[in-house]
């Protein structure tokens, strides 16, 4: 892979770009995406993606609406087409390596009316390990209800999921992630209309993978939270704007140059930025 | 029956076809005709004449008589004893039970309408079928294995465009399938109307298509279609898992590398396959109730995916059982129709007494919830109207202060704005329930009444406290927002309530209000 910048991505204050060591080794990255081009009839939404994930950390994926966050992810993961580039996990196409990526889509994609119960979806994910053709066993059940209880959600196992308040879906959808035991975990705005406790769940499964080992990449919406939660952040306007570590790039020029100056909270949160920095 | 004809049927004989009965059909249409076919011996009834003995006592369109069967007939056909009912019945109950289960998972994927699509677009296959083997060999066109195959081709071919259409214009599905389904339908009867100008044209043995006919089943068909039901009831339950994970989460069925196109290919396969051989009984106008009426059911008993196709199953089965017992006794009804109405008559039990989204349980747990509230309501009233008088009592007193005073109706209608009559309903309620004792011309609390009063007076406060608290809601209108949500507090609702407003009021038996309780508010 060539590191050289591509034309067209915005131009200089890159810290996070310039010493990347884990570029070195491509192949073990947990994600690689080199010139990723993605169009929605013909009408791009993604130029020209070069990015490498940093394994065991927590990455934010941020960036303003319609910047093509959820596409990214969708992307990666095969869900819609990419124009040019391509994208591989530890080294190996997507579809090589489906096992070891766990992806959590967001909320509401799904009919919450369907006759299914908070266990019937983690089991869901389970479903590949038991195979084609088989029923779901008692040992499924009793692993997927082990998944729940991570989350804090085995009291609701037997709740039809349109019962669950918008945290408490959320949380069944993580653990039916979580059930895959990926190594590298797609999260798409994961925090977004959800309650305090689940929240804070989250926040406690995403160190827990980390600690584990395992890569995550969230899309998140709230910048005040990003250096509270997360290592690393990817600065994505259509373009990526910005990679690497939150202390380099998690800059108040980098996020008016992702967010185009529209966003009046920007500044004082570059100045908690600055004043968090100063204080360590 | 006769001994003979009880060893009549060892073998699967072909049920004698009757030329009398598509003719009937006819007769619905336009002909006031009976084609009076020659009349089989009695033991060889078909299970679907009606009373042979008065079928030449004139019947036309204006006779609207029913002819009841006897009661030994009933018997018969009840206990299926007649080989030719029994493997007609055997043949559509299969067929119920397979569009159940199909339709359960057509009807969570949001395709009700493309059985509908499917079984429309066959009818101009069914005429070219017949068409074509009628132009090779000239009275041979009535075959159902080549009708059947040029029905499920033109099937195919609708759906295909449905897709296409959708595909490649801007024109959304529900419009699509509503243009290919008539489109197809108009070319069907044109085709039917050159059909009937042909010399060799029997266009009434096609037209049973449309509306369907039991009747004119052969053993043969019968098998072919419990053949086809069988089949799509196995796969759906091997694919039992994978279909379900299709139909509520596609986009991870699709992550995950389960090949969604396919299956969701296999399934509009196995529907395919119960529409056309659903053509022959139920005929196309209905046999996409037979797909969608029972799941639609189904799902207001449970919240199971199971559970519902199971359900599914049988009550498609029951209504197929019922269709053609009720078809075959009295020979004006036909099959499909009925047991399309015996499906909307279980469809309607369901709407209303379906245990989990049933109307009948959904007013019965309103109904109590607003009784609840309103016992609450004037439990916590009288609450506070004598609490001013708690502390005259003595601390000592064997018996409940709450309990001593009595109450008069315009006491009580002084603090709160009900109409009279809506608390004489409020104060029935609570003497029925215990709460209350009437005594001359007052109401007393019980001591239940008292220990309530005091549970709901204090979640109240403790509500409206925290409210104050942490939600920096004005003293003057937490009373309101209180009254909402009080009623639903439970125990670690109320613990958790408790802690949060503990640097207010330090484990306090009774909180007081934190806003001043007026008369009439």
């Amino acid at each position: 892979m060539t590191d050289a910048p591509t034309p067209g991505t915005p131009p200089a204050n890159m810290p996070g770009t310039a010493p990347d060591d884990h570029a070195k080794h491509p192949i073990s990255a947990p994600l690689a995406i080199h010139d990723m081009t993605v169009a929605y009839h013909r009408r791009p939404v993604l130029w020209d993606i070069d990015y490498d994930a940093p394994p065991g950390k927590l990455t934010a994926i941020v960036g303003p609406n319609g910047s093509g966050k959820t596409t990214l992810i969708k992307a990666a993961v095969d869900l819609v087409p990419r124009a040019s580039g391509d994208v591989h996990f530890f080294g190996s196409p997507y579809n090589k390596v489906r096992h070891r990526v766990g992806y959590v889509p967001q909320r509401g994609s799904v009919d919450w009316d369907f006759p299914v119960n908070a266990l019937d979806v983690v089991v869901m994910g389970l479903y590949k390990q038991i195979g084609w053709l088989r029923p779901v066993t008692r040992r499924y059940r009793d692993q997927a209800m082990h998944y729940l209880e991570r989350v804090g959600m085995s009291e609701y196992a037997g709740r039809q999921i349109s019962q669950l308040s918008g945290g408490q879906q959320q949380r069944v959808f993580l653990a039916r992630a979580l059930s895959q035991q990926a190594d590298v975990y797609l999260m798409d705005e994961p925090f977004v209309g959800v309650d305090a406790a689940t929240e804070r769940a989250i926040v406690v499964i995403l160190q827990e993978l980390r600690a584990a080992g395992k890569t995550a990449l969230v899309v998140h919406h709230d910048l005040q939270t990003v250096p509270e939660y997360f290592d690393h952040v990817l600065l994505l306007n259509m373009r990526m704007v910005a990679t690497g570590p939150i202390a380099d790039v998690f800059t108040p020029e980098n996020l008016r140059a992702t967010y185009g100056g529209k966003l009046a909270l920007l500044d004082q949160v570059g100045h908690r930025m600055t004043l968090q920095q100063g204080r360590s | 029956m006769s001994p003979a004809h009880r060893s009549a049927p060892g073998p699967p004989s072909p049920v004698r076809r009757r030329r009398w009965l598509p003719a009937a059909l006819l007769l619905l249409l336009a002909t006031p005709v009976w084609a009076s076919a020659g009349r089989q011996p009695h033991g060889h009834d078909h299970g679907n004449t009606p009373n042979v003995t008065d079928r030449t006592s004139g019947t036309s369109l204006s006779d609207t008589r029913i002819r009841w069967p006897g009661w030994r007939k009933v018997v018969d056909t009840l206990l299926m004893r007649q080989y030719n009912t029994r493997t007609v019945l055997l043949g559509t109950i299969l067929l119920g039970i397979g569009a159940g289960t199909v339709g359960t998972f057509m009807l969570l994927r949001k395709r009700s309408l493309v059985g509908d699509v499917v079984s429309h677009a066959s009818l101009p296959g069914i005429a070219l079928a017949f068409l074509c083997v009628e132009l090779a060999q000239p009275g041979k066109g009535r075959s159902l294995p080549t009708l059947l195959l040029g029905a499920l081709l033109a099937g195919l071919t609708g759906v295909l465009c449905t897709i296409g259409i959708r595909r490649f214009s801007r024109i959304k599905e529900d419009t699509a399938m509503a243009i290919v389904l008539s489109v197809f339908f108009g070319i069907g009867i044109a085709l039917f109307t050159v059909i009937q100008k042909l010399p060799t044209g029997q266009v009434a043995g096609l037209q049973q298509f449309i509306y369907g006919q039991t009747a004119s089943m052969t053993s043969a068909d019968v098998r072919l279609i419990g053949m086809v039901s069988i089949l799509v009831i196995a796969v759906s339950c091997a694919l039992f898992k994978e279909f379900g994970l299709l139909c509520f989460d596609e986009e991870f069925a699709r992550s995950h590398g389960w090949p969604t196109v396919w299956l969701d290919l296999v399934l509009m396969a196995l529907v395919v396959c119960i529409a056309i051989t659903g053509l022959q009984s139920v005929g196309l106008l209905l046999v996409v109730a037979m797909l969608i009426i029972p799941p639609a059911a189904a799902r207001f008993w449970t919240e199971r995916l199971g559970t519902m196709t199971v359900i599914a199953a049988v009550l498609g089965g029951l209504s197929a059982w019922l269709g053609g017992i009720v078809s075959s006794l009295f020979a004006r009804f036909s099959a499909g129709a009925v047991i399309v109405l015996a499906g909307t008559l279980f469809f309607m039990v369901s709407l209303t007494l379906g245990t989990r989204r049933g109307l009948a349980p959904r007013l019965l747990r309103q109904w109590s919830n607003n009784r609840r509230i309103g016992r609450h309501d004037l439990l916590r009233t009288l609450y506070e109207m004598l609490e001013s008088q708690l502390d005259t009592f003595p601390a000592d007193s064997s018996v409940d202060p709450l309990c001593l005073t009595r109450l008069t109706s315009d006491e009580i209608l002084s603090r709160r704005s009900w109409s009279r009559s809506r608390l004489a309903g409020l104060l029935n309620n609570a003497v029925g329930d215990g709460l209350l004792d009437a005594s001359d011309g007052g109401w007393k609390m019980t001591a239940t009444g008292a220990e309530e009063a005091r549970l709901v007076a204090r979640n109240h406060r403790l509500w409206e406290t925290y409210l104050i608290l942490h939600a920096d809601i004005a003293p003057n209108h937490v009373d309101r927002d209180a009254d909402l949500i009080e009623h639903v507090l439970e125990p670690d609702l109320i613990s958790q309530l408790l802690e949060a407003v503990s640097e207010r009021y330090p484990q306090m038996e009774m909180p007081p209000s934190p806003h001043p309780l007026e008369p009439g508010t």
